[in-house]
């Protein structure tokens, strides 16, 4: 008896790391995979609600709080979307039952390639932004 | 020499057929790299939306401001609800799709079929919801007034509420008619006239003195915005649309010369007019992903259906349709954080 109660805990923390960080390969074990799948629902469901909680109520002291450029709550809300992309990507899509080498073929390319867009395009829109405002081209449409 | 012959010997499995790289099989893999190469293509257009947005980022439209409507909830301001509904529906229709494929792992044909056809309602409800918005967005709520330097004004009572131009414009004599096809003389006509003329948002201000206008701009809480005489000093928030005081309104209206209501890709009554182009664009650009998705899953649902895939003793090609199902999922991850939260 007492031996079963102490292992109680390890048992439910076996149960949630098997929920969380899937290691076995599931395209050759043929095992149901359902209870990871309810579970990461449920994750991405908690994860929107947060954000359209977030987006409703805006609380001043995230959105008035510059950070690195942004608001918090946007830095807030980019990091809730990376979070949900990764168990899109992860769990849906099956990623982490590929082989690594095919991840890094699909993901690195993505990453890289959106970075550098988004460095160019954001800095240069902020560039354009400031010679108008700043300086005495103005607005013609 | 030895070694010669074991590189033939290892050439010839590698190369001899009947082998997948990466571990994939060449079905999958070219999914992968198609979604690799769509998704640079939305990264492209959300980020030409970001440059957009940059460029004009004092006048952008509040989105919460734009997307307010709910079913049955007439007159009811119900930010990103909607929204927030058709992202529920679309992971859930994302679920059915990863249990039809987990499903199709156990070659369990019923309960394939089963989650196949809730996905491919789901995917149908999204889309319906999507026209909805669009249709909403289209149509507008309040309408505003376009000025000579091609910015908007919009009208607010004297307690900060938006006001609909349908509340306080007058009624005019009309003699402005719209110019339709079989009245012109040679093939001509124009788009469909504003319901009120500029004059009669102008006569309808002036006979209501509670009224004030809003610009496009973004207001900030520094010291030269509070000291600017044209802002007015009770009713503006931080990082809210500016309100102007009553003298300022009205010398802004006599500059007035379009009556704006609803959205189309040359002006909006929201803001700035890229707003509505990258929202139709994007958005649309997304509904057709969600609407080919459908029509593939249909597709699918059908072999499932006729037992094609129970032939084969595999249920690889569910998981393909399922690939490409779960990417629209996450592009609209992505659209959603872009469009309505940020």
């Amino acid at each position: 008896m007492a031996l079963c109660r102490s292992s109680l805990g390890i048992r439910i923390y076996s149960f949630l790391s098997r929920l969380i960080f899937k290691s076995y390969i599931m395209s050759d074990v043929h095992v149901s995979n359902t209870k990871r799948i309810w579970f990461v629902f449920a994750l991405l469901s908690v994860v929107t609600t947060v954000e359209v909680f977030l987006g409703i109520i805006k609380p001043e002291s995230l959105h008035l709080t510059q950070f690195l450029g942004m608001n918090l709550l946007n830095w807030i809300f980019y990091i809730l979307t990376i979070f949900k992309a990764y168990y899109i990507v992860w769990a849906f899509m099956h990623m982490e039952g590929e082989k690594s080498i095919l991840r890094k073929v699909v993901v690195v390319p993505v990453i890289f390639l959106v970075l550098y867009l988004l460095f160019i395009l954001l800095t240069e829109a902020d560039y354009i932004f400031e010679i108008f405002k700043n300086s005495t081209i103005k607005w013609n449409f | 020499m030895g070694s010669t012959v074991t590189t033939a010997n290892s050439e010839e499995n590698n190369w001899g057929g009947g082998n997948e790289p990466m571990g994939a099989s060449y079905g999958k893999l070219m999914m992968w790299f198609f979604i690799v190469s769509d998704a640079l293509t939305f990264s492209g257009f959300l980020a030409a939306y970001g440059f957009s947005r940059f460029k004009f980022i004092e006048t952008w439209p509040l989105a919460d401001e734009v997307f307010t409507h709910f079913p049955f909830l007439h007159g009811v301001s119900a930010p990103m609800y909607y929204v927030a509904l058709m992202t529920f529906i679309l992971i859930g229709s994302s679920v059915t799709m990863v249990l039809a494929v987990d499903a199709g792992h156990q070659l369990n044909k019923a309960k394939v079929t089963f989650y196949m056809f809730l996905t491919i309602i789901g995917g149908l409800i999204f889309v319906g919801s999507q026209a909805w918005e669009w249709s909403n967005f289209i149509k507008g709520e309040y309408g505003a007034i376009e000025t000579k330097g091609g910015s908007l004004l919009q009208f607010v009572d004297n307690t900060g509420h938006r006001v609909k131009l349908s509340d306080f414009a007058v009624s005019l004599p009309k003699e402005r008619e719209q110019l339709t096809k079989n009245k012109g003389k040679w093939f001509m006509e124009e788009s469909s006239l504003p319901t009120y003329t500029v004059a009669e948002v102008q006569a309808g201000f002036k006979a209501h003195p509670e009224l004030l206008t809003r610009t496009e701009v973004i207001y900030e809480d520094t010291a030269s915005s509070k000291a600017d005489p044209k802002n007015n000093t009770t009713l503006n928030k931080v990082k809210h649309k500016t309100i102007l005081t009553r003298a300022e309104s009205e010398h802004r209206l006599t500059n007035a010369t379009i009556v704006v209501e609803g959205a189309n890709l040359i002006r909006n009554e929201y803001g700035s007019k890229l707003f509505a182009d990258f929202f139709f664009f994007i958005t649309g650009f997304h509904g057709f992903h969600v609407f080919s998705g459908v029509i593939i899953n249909i597709i699918i649902f059908f072999n499932v259906l006729i037992g094609t895939y129970e032939k084969r003793r595999s249920y690889e090609m569910v998981e393909k349709v399922g690939l490409y199902w779960h990417f629209v999922d996450l592009v609209w991850v992505f659209v959603f954080t872009v469009f309505y939260l940020v």
